[in-house]
């Protein structure tokens, strides 16, 4: 509090004195200090507390007993089955895992293109009032995960692989949909400015300068979320939502483990592949 | 006068050579029909039936199932399940983390180029080029295996409930988090390291006195998002018998509970929301 007049009389002598100022001080170590010592208090509270409640089971894993099932269970993955017949099966499921993340990516990128448009504030005097709706909309669709979707959509879409891609599509919509209202509101306004003071209606502006400026962008994201719900849709099945999961949770379920190996080998590898493209496809667009 | 007037000209002038229709009207309608054609396979694939949605007997399930939605379930027996499994998925996550963050810093120590010592003089020597591999590949398995999949395995071997999950969790995220802490280990300059190594120092030091510093930051703050999302990804373990708000939802859902269910999704969205907000606000602190 002293130095306040001080600082005043200071500031009001003019320039001369700027020179011989007092350097900015850093702030006060003890807060800096203490606010990091909260940290981590915080984070080891909450570790510990989520041990203790927890209640693991340590000594079943940890065990003899343990190591022998554990080593009995992947034990049991070999040989895996390479009969041609469930080849040829596990082939065809993992064509449909792939369908349904390629087709619900396709249906979710043009959903969210189109929840984007109304989500975002393309230019400053746009009072946009479905704003702030349509964002919650989106929220929603992206907190609640791709498996709850499936089992949620399993009563309106009957189990098999539609009600997996609808869920895919669902919770990709929410992603994409805010990821793409980001891109366009951050797009620099020049181009889709001179085309509104011409008079150019509004359709026009997006199709002609903001959708040109953000599409690479766009393709990047809708890439990048293929290769993960590509991952989901490998899993989605566990609750009868079609492909490759269905097949694993069913083989699982009855101790098929050779059948099993061979499932769970077709999909690191389907995973591995999309991978390698969708890193290659990205490197070439963002050249 | 003559000015107005001469740009009213002008713009009339250029209204007159706006194309009243598309210029681009062919090539688009060309790509997109031939999307279509593409998209037509994989739709059969997924067996993508959308007016089975609108079928009597699909809808009348549907509309059904969302009219038991309200009333939400709030009796108060089952609002305490909610709460205890809300903070087992919390905790179940957060054991989770920490387990695979114990795990991923050797082998993130292992895998990065930065701390080897034969490749402080040209070429790295065969040995240690071939440990370093070895355990990236062995990083890249962990991860590309979903977690779904490891707890339908843990909950084979080590029975039903948290255990399985907080396992899957730790393998899967112990292989993105050793990745990636070996990717930023790499990043930007390491001058301070290969100094201290240069000069005798033993590779942990060097670990901890130069590279430590440098990247803290970058470290921490990906670990809190690895645990925003391991909250996300504990919501869905419980649909294969790892507990948790995943495993209500499940049974709700089985007993076509809607008011449960919909209680549980408001949940669901709320800690997704909450997760998200104070990993953001720790990332910006540490930033």
């Amino acid at each position: 509090m002293k130095s306040g007049p001080t600082q005043a009389v200071l500031a009001g002598q003019g320039r001369a004195e700027a020179a011989n100022l007092p350097y900015k001080l850093p702030p006060p170590l003890f807060d800096a200090r203490c606010r990091a010592c909260w940290f981590t208090a915080a984070v080891l509270a909450l570790v510990v507390a989520s041990f203790a409640t927890l209640g693991l089971e340590w000594q079943a894993l940890f065990s003899m007993e343990a190591a022998r099932s554990m080593a009995r269970f992947v034990g049991e993955f070999f040989p895996p089955d390479l009969s041609p017949v469930f080849v040829r099966k596990v082939a065809l499921a993992a064509w449909e895992t792939l369908a349904m993340s390629a087709l619900g990516t396709v249906i979710a990128a043009a959903l969210g293109l189109a929840l984007a448009l109304p989500a975002s504030r393309l230019s400053e005097q746009d009072s946009n009032w479905l704003r702030t709706p349509t964002r919650m909309v989106l929220n929603a669709l992206r907190a609640i995960p791709e498996l709850a979707w499936a089992a949620l959509l399993l009563i309106s879409a009957g189990l098999g692989p539609f009600a997996g891609t609808l869920a895919l599509a669902v919770h990709t919509t929410g992603v994409l949909g805010r990821l793409f209202a980001e891109a366009m509101e951050n797009v620099p306004s020049g181009p889709a400015a001179a085309l509104r003071t011409q008079g150019v209606g509004p359709l026009r502006v997006f199709a002609y300068a903001t959708l040109p400026q953000v599409l690479p962008q766009l393709m990047s994201y809708t890439l990048y979320r293929w290769e993960n719900n590509i991952r989901a849709a490998a899993v989605l099945g566990v609750v009868g939502a079609g492909g490759l999961g269905q097949m694993l949770s069913f083989h699982m379920g009855l101790f098929h483990m050779g059948k099993t190996a061979t499932i769970l080998a077709a999909m690191l590898l389907m995973v591995a592949l999309v991978d390698l493209l969708s890193f290659s496809a990205r490197k070439a667009l963002t050249r | 006068m003559a000015t107005p007037l001469a740009s009213v000209t002008v713009l009339a002038a250029h209204a007159a050579r706006v194309p009243a229709r598309d210029p681009a009207f062919l090539p688009r309608l060309f790509w997109l029909s031939l999307a279509l054609v593409l998209l037509w396979p994989l739709g059969v694939a997924c067996e993508f039936k959308f007016w089975l949605l609108w079928a009597p007997e699909n809808r009348q399930a549907s509309a059904d199932f969302l009219r038991s939605f309200w009333p939400l379930a709030l009796q108060p027996e089952f609002l305490d399940l909610v709460l205890r499994e809300t903070w087992r998925t919390v905790a179940m996550a957060t054991a989770g983390v920490t387990l695979a963050l114990l795990l991923s810093v050797p082998l993130a120590l292992a895998a990065s180029r930065v701390l080897s010592l034969s490749a402080l003089s040209g070429r790295m020597a065969r040995g240690p080029a071939w440990v370093r591999w070895t355990v990236r590949s062995a990083l890249v398995v962990l991860r590309s295996i979903p977690e779904l999949i490891w707890a339908l395995v843990f909950v084979r071997v080590v029975g039903l409930g948290p255990t399985a999950g907080v396992l899957a969790i730790a393998l899967t995220y112990a292989g993105m988090l050793g990745k990636v802490y070996a990717e930023i280990l790499e990043s930007g300059e390491n001058h301070p390291a290969q100094t201290l190594m240069r000069n005798g120092s033993g590779r942990l030091q060097a670990f901890v006195y130069a590279l430590l510093p440098t990247h803290a930051a970058e470290l921490a703050s990906y670990t809190v998002y690895r645990w925003e999302c391991a909250v996300r990804s504990s919501v869905v373990l419980g649909f294969v018998g790892a507990g948790g708000l995943g495993q209500q939802l499940d049974n709700s859902m089985k007993m076509f509970n809607g008011g449960e269910v919909a209680t549980l999704l408001l949940v669901f969205i709320a800690l997704v929301a909450l997760a998200d907000r104070v990993s953001a606000w720790l990332r910006k602190a540490l930033a």
